[in-house]
C-alpha cells in the first residue's frame, strides 16, 4: 500500500502528465533529491528554486496568472510566515480586481509535529490558513484523501493550499483505501516510484497506470461513525482519535471522528448531521489554541446548534507556546497526544447538565 | 541629506535622438492628457468625492513612453506589466479610457478596475495583461518572475514581463528576489525593471536610505546590463525604453533600468498632494522644446489643457450620478467559481 508521501508524488505525477501542471518548485523540490520528504522524485517539472520562500510564492501567483497551472512547495509551514502578504494577495487578487483575475496555484508545505522537529520544523498552519480568505485549504489523512485532495487542489481555479501532516507522510494506506491503479505491494510501488540511494543521474520513475480520483473539497469523511460525542478534526489527529475512540468503545461510548479533510471551505452539513445524532462536539487539532480554527467552529455550533447540545463543546488543542520543545517530554507536553484527547472525549460524552 | 549626483554621461539622455514630430506630438498629448486626470482625481479627492489619491503626476515623460512601447494583449505572447500606483500615463499611452480612472476614484460600481474596491491608480487590465496593481510595496518584483518564468527562452513565447517601482521599495526583499531569480545562469528571465527613481520614501531622502549613488548599479552584480536615464525627458526615456524592451525581447534576459523622475505632488493625499515647485515639470520642460521647435504653440497647448480639463469636469460629474456598489456584492468574487463562502454548491 502507498504511503501517504508517495500518493502525493502520484498525484503531482497525474498533475504534470495528464492535468496542465507546468512547474512544480520549490527549495529542494528537484532533483537529485526531489523533496525533503521525497514528495517530487521523479516528477519531469519538477525544479530547484533559489533559498527564498519569497520568491517560491511570488512566482507561484505569476505562473498562476500567466495560465499556468503551478504547484509551489514551501519545505515547512515554519518558513512560510514571511510570505504572508504575498499570500494575502494569491487570496485577494480575484476579489480585489472583482473577478478580472483568478490565481490557480497550488501551494504544498508540510506542518504539524510528530517528528521530533523543535522549534521550526513542528508549526502547524491551519490558523494562519483559515485566516486567509480567499483561498480554499486542504489537509489529509490518509495516502488516498491525500491523492484525491491533491488532484482536485489541482484542478481548481482558485489557490489552494495544501497541507501535508509531516507526521503521517510515512503511513500506508489502511486496506480498503486504494489509489486507483497503484499497485497495492509496497516493495514493487517503491522499486518504481522511489528514487534510489546515492546517484540518481539515470534513474527514471516508472509511473503506474493510476487513474484520475477526485476527492472533492469541502467535503468531509466520517473516519469512524459513532453516536455518542461528534470529533471534529483533520490531519495527523484523526488517527489519533480514532484509537481513541476505539478505546472507549469498550466504555460504552462510541464516538464519530469526522475527518474535515478541508478546512475552507469546510464541510458545515456534514457537522450539522453528526452534531443533531450526537449532541455533544470535541474539536481537536494542533495548532496553538488561542483564536484556533476548532474555536470557529465551537462558536458556530454554539451559535447555530446551541438547542442540540447537551454539554459545552470542547477544544483539544496545542498549547498557546512560542514553540515546540525538542525533549520527547517537551514535544508531547505541547500538542495533543491520544491519551488526552480520550480523556476530553469521555468528559464530554458523560457530562450531564 | 542630497539627492545623488547624477552625471549627465552616466545618462542615456545624452545620446538620445529627437523622435519624430508625430511622434512627439502624440507623447506631448498623452502626457498632457495624463496630467489633467491626476489634476481632476486631485481635485476629486479635494471636494470629497475619493478618500485617498496617490498616482504619478511627474512621471509622465516616462510612463507615457512606456505605455506606447510595450506589446499590448493577453496571454504569454504579450507583455506583462506589473505597474505601480503611479502609472496612469502607462495606461492611458495604452487605450484607458480616463473615465475609468475617476470611476475607481469614486469608488462606483462600474469602475472596471476594482468594482470600487480599491484605490485610486490601482489598475487591473486583463485583457492587456496588466496584474492588478497592489498597495505593498515591491511585491510585484516576486510575483513579476512567475509571468517572467512562464515567458522564459525556450518556452515559446514571445512577451516580456514589466515590473517596475520606485526607488525606495528597492529596500524590500522583493526586488533582490526579483534580481536573484531572474539572472540565474542557464535560467534567466525575460524581466524588465524599471525602476522610476523620485528620491524619496515617502519623506525619507534617498541618501537616508541608500549607500549607493543609482539603483541600478545593484544589477551590476548580477551581470545584467543597466542603464540611468532623465525621466523627466520623453525623448530620452523612449530610447531607453526602446533599447532595454529590445533587449528583453531578443536575448530573453534581464535589464534593470531606472529613470530619474519627478514627483510634483508629493507621496498622496497623506501629504496634501499640493504642487511641489522645486521639482523639475517633466510636461513644463517638453511643451518648451516642442515650442523652441515649432510644433506646438503656446496657444495651442492651452486649448488642449482647456478641452481636456472641460472633458474631465464633465466626466467627473457623470461619475458623481453612478451608483455605488451594492452592500452584498462584497461577497462576489472570492473565488472564481463557486461562491463557497455565500453557500453556493
Amino acid at each position: 500500500m502507498a504511503t501517504m508521501i508517495q500518493a502525493i508524488r502520484m498525484a503531482l505525477h497525474i498533475g504534470e502528465s495528464r492535468l496542465g501542471v507546468t512547474d512544480i518548485f520549490g527549495q529542494d523540490v528537484g532533483p537529485p533529491l526531489g523533496g525533503v520528504f521525497t514528495g517530487t522524485q521523479g516528477l519531469s517539472t519538477a525544479w530547484n528554486t533559489p533559498l527564498d520562500e519569497r520568491g517560491v510564492v511570488g512566482t507561484a501567483i505569476g505562473l498562476a496568472l500567466a495560465g499556468q497551472r503551478p504547484v509551489a512547495e514551501i519545505q515547512f509551514c515554519d518558513y512560510a510566515f514571511n510570505t504572508v502578504d504575498l499570500l494575502k494577495l494569491a487570496g485577494n487578487t480575484c476579489w480585489c480586481s472583482g473577478g478580472d483575475w483568478n490565481v490557480p496555484l497550488v501551494l504544498m508545505t508540510p506542518v504539524g509535529a510528530g517528528i521530533r522537529g523543535s522549534i521550526y520544523h513542528s508549526h502547524s498552519f491551519d490558523a494562519t490558513a483559515t485566516r486567509l480568505p480567499g483561498w480554499k485549504i486542504v489537509m489529509p489523512s490518509t495516502p488516498r484523501d491525500a491523492y484525491g485532495l491533491m488532484l482536485s487542489a489541482i484542478v481548481d481555479p482558485n489557490p489552494v493550499m495544501y497541507l501535508m501532516p509531516k507526521a503521517l507522510l510515512r503511513v500506508r494506506s489502511e486496506p480498503g483505501e486504494v489509489i486507483p491503479g497503484a499497485p497495492e505491494d509496497d516493495k514493487l510501488l517503491s522499486s518504481m516510484i522511489d528514487a534510489p540511494l546515492g546517484d540518481r543521474t539515470t534513474w527514471r520513475a516508472r509511473w503506474p497506470e493510476l487513474d484520475v480520483l477526485y476527492v472533492p473539497i469541502g467535503q468531509a469523511r466520517i473516519a469512524r461513525p459513532g453516536t455518542s460525542v461528534t470529533v471534529l478534526t483533520y490531519g495527523r489527529n484523526v488517527a489519533m482519535c480514532v484509537a481513541a475512540a476505539g478505546e472507549l468503545a469498550a466504555e460504552g461510548i462510541d464516538a464519530e471522528i469526522v475527518d474535515l479533510r478541508s478546512l475552507h471551505p469546510y464541510d458545515w452539513d456534514a457537522i450539522t448531521q453528526s452534531v443533531r445524532k450526537t449532541h455533544r462536539v470535541v474539536c481537536v487539532n494542533e495548532d496553538t489554541e488561542i483564536t484556533n480554527f476548532g474555536e470557529h467552529l465551537i462558536r458556530r455550533v454554539t451559535e447555530e446548534l446551541f438547542y442540540e447540545l447537551y454539554a459545552p463543546p470542547r477544544l483539544v488543542a496545542g498549547g498557546h507556546l512560542p514553540g515546540i520543545g525538542l525533549a520527547d517530554t517537551l514535544e508531547t507536553a505541547s500538542v495533543p497526544q491520544k491519551d488526552g484527547i480520550r480523556t476530553v472525549i469521555a468528559e464530554v460524552a458523560r457530562h450531564e447538565p | 541629506m542630497t539627492a545623488p549626483v547624477i552625471r549627465s554621461s552616466s545618462l542615456a539622455a545624452a545620446a538620445a535622438p529627437r523622435l519624430s514630430a508625430e511622434l512627439c506630438l502624440r507623447i506631448h498629448d498623452l502626457m498632457l492628457r495624463t496630467r489633467v486626470l491626476e489634476d481632476r482625481l486631485i481635485t476629486m479627492y479635494k471636494q470629497g468625492d475619493g478618500y485617498f489619491w496617490i498616482g504619478g503626476p511627474g512621471e509622465e515623460a516616462f510612463s507615457v513612453p512606456l505605455g506606447l512601447l510595450i506589446d499590448k494583449g493577453q496571454g504569454l505572447d504579450h507583455d506583462y506589466l506589473h505597474l505601480h500606483y503611479r502609472s496612469g500615463g502607462t495606461l492611458l499611452a495604452m487605450g484607458a479610457d480616463p473615465l475609468d480612472s475617476l470611476r475607481q476614484m469614486r469608488s462606483t460600481v462600474a469602475d472596471p478596475y476594482s468594482r470600487g474596491r480599491n484605490f485610486a491608480g490601482h489598475f487591473s487590465v486583463r485583457k492587456w495583461n496588466v496584474v492588478p496593481v497592489t498597495s505593498p510595496i515591491a511585491v510585484q518584483f516576486s510575483i513579476a518572475i512567475g509571468t517572467a518564468r512562464a515567458q522564459r527562452a525556450g518556452s515559446g513565447a514571445k512577451g516580456i514581463t514589466i515590473v517596475q517601482g520606485g526607488d525606495a521599495g528597492t529596500a524590500e526583499g522583493d526586488f533582490a528576489t526579483a534580481l536573484v531569480w531572474s539572472s540565474r545562469k542557464g535560467s534567466e528571465l525575460p524581466l524588465l525593471m524599471l525602476i522610476t527613481n523620485n528620491r524619496y520614501g515617502i519623506s525619507t531622502p534617498y541618501a537616508g536610505q541608500h549607500g549607493y549613488d543609482q539603483i541600478a548599479e545593484r544589477g551590476k552584480a548580477f551581470g545584467m546590463p543597466t542603464a540611468v536615464v532623465d525621466g523627466n525627458d520623453p525623448e530620452a526615456s523612449y530610447a531607453a525604453l526602446r533599447r532595454a524592451i529590445d533587449y528583453v525581447r531578443t536575448e530573453r534576459k534581464p535589464y534593470l533600468l531606472e529613470a530619474m523622475v519627478s514627483r510634483l505632488r508629493g507621496h498622496s493625499s497623506a501629504s496634501g498632494a499640493n504642487l511641489v515647485k522645486s521639482e523639475v515639470d517633466c510636461l513644463e520642460r517638453f511643451e518648451q522644446t516642442l515650442e523652441e521647435r515649432g510644433l506646438l504653440t503656446r496657444a495651442h497647448m492651452d486649448g488642449l489643457r482647456e478641452t481636456y480639463t472641460e472633458e474631465l469636469a464633465l466626466a467627473h460629474k457623470q461619475v458623481r450620478s453612478e451608483p455605488l456598489p451594492a452592500p452584498s456584492s462584497v461577497w462576489d468574487h472570492i473565488f472564481s467559481d463557486k461562491n463557497l463562502v455565500r453557500g453556493e454548491v
